[in-house]
């Protein structure tokens, strides 16, 4: 009988209590269960079709649909700026890149020029928007690995982060404020320094979960060497954004195909080395980091300009010129009711979103409603990986690759 | 983006490597080029193109498919892809007609395509042969119908104003 | 040393005090004093009381709203165990709160039927937000339109996403029909009682 407190940890297969289980009887116990669509992990109504020996993981088979909420057909029917709104809700965390990547194609539809000031205001937007997510992925994804703390410290800095939308788009989430042409309305008095305020509060905080979670041997125990996908088949499969950076491949939509005056900022992309569970989240939390310096740059090169395009046909005309312009309170009727139009054609724009390539399709018939909007979402397409991820892994492993794989179920059902 | 002649060039070699009425139109439009393949040959040019000697484009990055309902073919099934040494895209679409929507599946060549052809057949009932497991992925499993085509309608409640309301019962009526 | 003058109710109660405590109260004084100063209860409100300040939710958070409903129960700034909702049970077998947090989809509808009647009684149910109370933005073939459709709702909170004061607001409100007064609302400032739809 050998000593339980000898068999080295990550070698173990077999039984730690007193005999040895043999070979034969533990193959023939092949036992499917369900990680039903509620279950304690945080991410959404996410079902898994586990297969499991033992402890082990066989097979994984994820089971989506849950809260499919039919949000591309109902684009179908609603003006371009009222689909925003619809659009927005998909992956619901990242509330901004959604509407961002819509605008895009949109604009690109309309060939439309975004001024210079909203593309700085629209890349703050998005950064924090990332920082944000970024904080709550830590926060339920600690949560799942069993940090609890990480929870209330993840939550109260995201806080922050939702005050300053407040302050700018009205809402915590889902603002609306990206606009097709710009955005809504300028920042508002005081928004700069409460933004300073944050990034000089933000390097440390991030030390912070750090100093928690890095010297923390059952957190490096539980996320170093789980996991493991290698590079050729996380491209086969799609999987782009932190999962493919974390595994040595430094693709960057922000960096290869820059959008909205991403290539006047100097930034760096964090890249991991094995593709593990650590990796994935030490890319994201120097993502964070990265965020934070691309924010400062945004404040200190804020151009001066209107903030949405001058085009009345696109966007709604100030308020006071409604009072004296004919031209601007037609254009204004006609845009509240009836919406632009937008010459047939059709287009894909994709941005960079926290996890991942963010892409919208746009279809455009002539009419003000768009005939087809399809996002493609990267949860979707990295959920694909899960079940690489997780067989010949513990149990435990697989739900720690479910944190760090970040899916929002809201996209992947949109 | 392969600008206008470029996408004449990628549209000469695919006609030449798989058959003569496998390209059906090469558009540019809004710096986004298109190569439009007829249903018969897409899995050949996607193959081609995947491995194309010297511009290879190894990446698919979304499938989607498309109603557009008033022209024909109606179905319509987009592949975007990409390349990311040259960081360049490339949509390559497809038209099918809504009576007998059947195309060969890509998975064995982009293994990307499996979640992603399953919403295709889910949403506009185009059927992939040669998908492994091609069951409805966001509708419930016994759903009729095909949620997105455009003739398909809305659905949802209606909405009680005082002029209506006294059509549609409550539900403690 | 002047001392300040008592105000002369004050003074009254003090002196009943008094003749309370030596004794020298008889028949009705006694017993309007003794009524005063015991805090008589029924086994049902101290019941309530109990399970109005101890909710567990059950943690099932949907979509956007769900985020919200994270933050209400694990944020620093809108705590909810000051009122002590914070114990979040993820079994139903021990939750007594189920927060509909989030558009409800046709294929997860019976999914929260089965979870709400697995749950033990007494049970409560909030539905959060827009999408969980009538069909919110999304009036389509693949959303329920309102979680009342299958499911007795006690609260229902507006917003998309509601603002995490109004999910503590609507906590309080649950709270108040929990211990038998439930609040009627803008009922009671319009002076329009008898005006529910239904019993």
């Amino acid at each position: 009988m050998t000593d339980p407190l000898q068999v080295p940890y990550r070698e173990r297969e077999r039984s730690v209590t007193m005999e040895p289980v043999d070979e034969e009887r533990l193959h023939d116990e092949l036992f499917t269960i369900n990680i039903g669509p509620h279950h304690p992990a945080t991410h959404g109504v996410l079902r898994l079709l586990t297969t499991l020996e033992g402890e082990i993981v066989r097979d994984v088979k994820p089971i989506i649909g849950y809260v499919h909420t039919g949000i591309e057909k109902s684009c179908e029917d609603q003006q371009y700026w009222k689909a925003i709104t619809f659009v927005e809700r998909m992956d619901y965390l990242v509330y901004y890149f959604n509407a961002m990547a819509f605008c895009m194609a949109v604009e690109r539809l309309l060939e439309e020029e975004v001024p210079p000031r909203a593309q700085y205001i629209r890349v703050l937007h998005l950064e924090l928007n990332r920082i944000a997510s970024h904080l709550f992925w830590i926060a339920t994804g600690a949560l799942d690995i069993g940090a609890v703390t990480m929870l209330w410290w993840g939550c109260r800095d995201r806080d922050l982060v939702l005050d300053l939308f407040e302050m700018s788009g009205g809402q915590r989430m889902h603002t609306r404020y990206f606009q097709v042409g710009g955005v809504m309305e300028d920042l508002p008095p005081g928004f700069e320094a409460k933004t300073r305020e944050f990034v000089r509060v933000m390097p440390q905080r991030l030390d912070q979960y750090l100093s928690l979670l890095d010297r923390n041997e059952i957190w490096l125990q539980r996320t170093k060497g789980t996991g493991v996908v290698p590079v050729e088949r996380l491209l086969e499969l799609g999987v782009t954004g932190p999962l493919l950076r974390a595994a040595g491949h430094p693709w960057d939509l922000r960096k290869a195909t820059p959008y909205s005056s991403y290539d006047q900022f100097d930034f760096d992309v964090p890249v991991g080395t094995v593709g593990d569970n650590y990796d994935r989240f030490r890319v994201r939390i120097e993502e964070m980091r990265e965020s934070l310096r691309i924010i400062e740059q945004a404040l200190d090169g804020l151009p001066e300009g209107p903030w949405i395009t001058r085009n009345r046909k696109v966007a709604l005309p100030p308020r006071h010129e409604l009072a004296t312009s004919m031209e601007a309170l037609i254009h204004h009727f006609k845009l509240v009711t009836e919406g632009f139009r937008v010459p047939p054609g059709e287009t894909y724009a994709a941005v960079e979103s926290p996890r991942g390539e963010l892409g919208c399709f746009v279809l455009a018939d002539g009419s003000s409603k768009p005939a087809r909007v399809h996002v493609r979402d990267p949860s979707f397409v990295n959920l694909q990986a899960l079940p690489d991820m997780a067989r010949g892994g513990l149990i435990a492993d697989f739900i720690a690759s479910v944190a760090m794989l970040d899916p929002i179920l809201g996209g992947v059902d949109r | 983006m392969p600008d206008a002649t470029g996408l004449e060039l990628i549209a000469q070699r695919v006609r030449d490597s798989v058959s003569a009425e496998a390209v059906t139109r090469a558009a540019f439009h809004r710096e986004e080029a298109t190569l439009e393949v007829a249903p018969a040959a897409v899995h050949d040019a996607l193959a081609y193109l995947r491995d194309a000697g010297e511009e290879p484009w190894p990446h698919l990055m979304s499938l989607h498919g498309c109603d557009y309902l008033p022209e024909e073919p109606r179905l319509g099934v987009h592949y975007q892809l990409l390349s990311m040494e040259r960081a360049d895209r490339l949509n390559v679409k497809t038209r099918l007609g809504v009576e007998d929507p059947r195309l060969r599946s890509v998975v064995d060549l982009y293994p990307t395509a499996d979640f992603q052809e399953r919403e295709v057949y889910d949403m506009f009932g185009v059927i992939f042969e040669g998908h492994p497991d091609l069951r409805r992925i966001l509708m419930p499993e016994d759903y009729e119908g095909f949620p997105q085509r455009r003739d398909f309608p809305m659905g949802g409640e209606p909405v009680l104003f005082t002029f209506n309301e006294a059509e549609y019962p409550r539900w403690y009526d | 040393m002047t001392r300040t003058k008592l105000p002369d109710d004050l003074r009254v109660r003090q002196l009943r005090a008094q003749q309370l405590l030596r004794g020298q109260l008889e028949g009705e004084d006694l017993e309007q004093e003794v009524e005063k100063r015991l805090l008589f209860t029924r086994f049902e409100e101290a019941q309530n009381w109990a399970r109005k300040n101890a909710l567990f939710p059950l943690g099932f958070g949907l979509a956007c709203c769900g985020i919200e409903m994270i933050t209400v129960i694990g944020s620093p700034r809108n705590d909810l165990s000051r009122f002590g909702a914070e114990v979040v049970r993820f079994s139903p077998r021990q939750a007594d709160l189920l927060i509909i947090s989030g558009r409800v989809a046709t294929k997860m509808a019976p999914i929260v039927r089965r979870l709400y009647d697995q749950m033990l009684e007494p049970k409560w149910v909030i539905s959060m937000g827009a999408c969980a109370s009538s069909a919110g933005m999304f009036n389509n073939y693949a959303v329920v339109a309102g979680c009342d459709k299958f499911l007795p709702v006690d609260v229902y909170v507006p917003g998309c996403p509601p603002r995490p004061e109004a999910l503590i607001y609507s906590i309080n409100k649950l709270q108040d029909k929990i211990m038998g007064n439930p609040g009627m609302g803008w009922r009671e400032r319009y002076k329009a009682q008898g005006t529910e739809e239904s019993a």
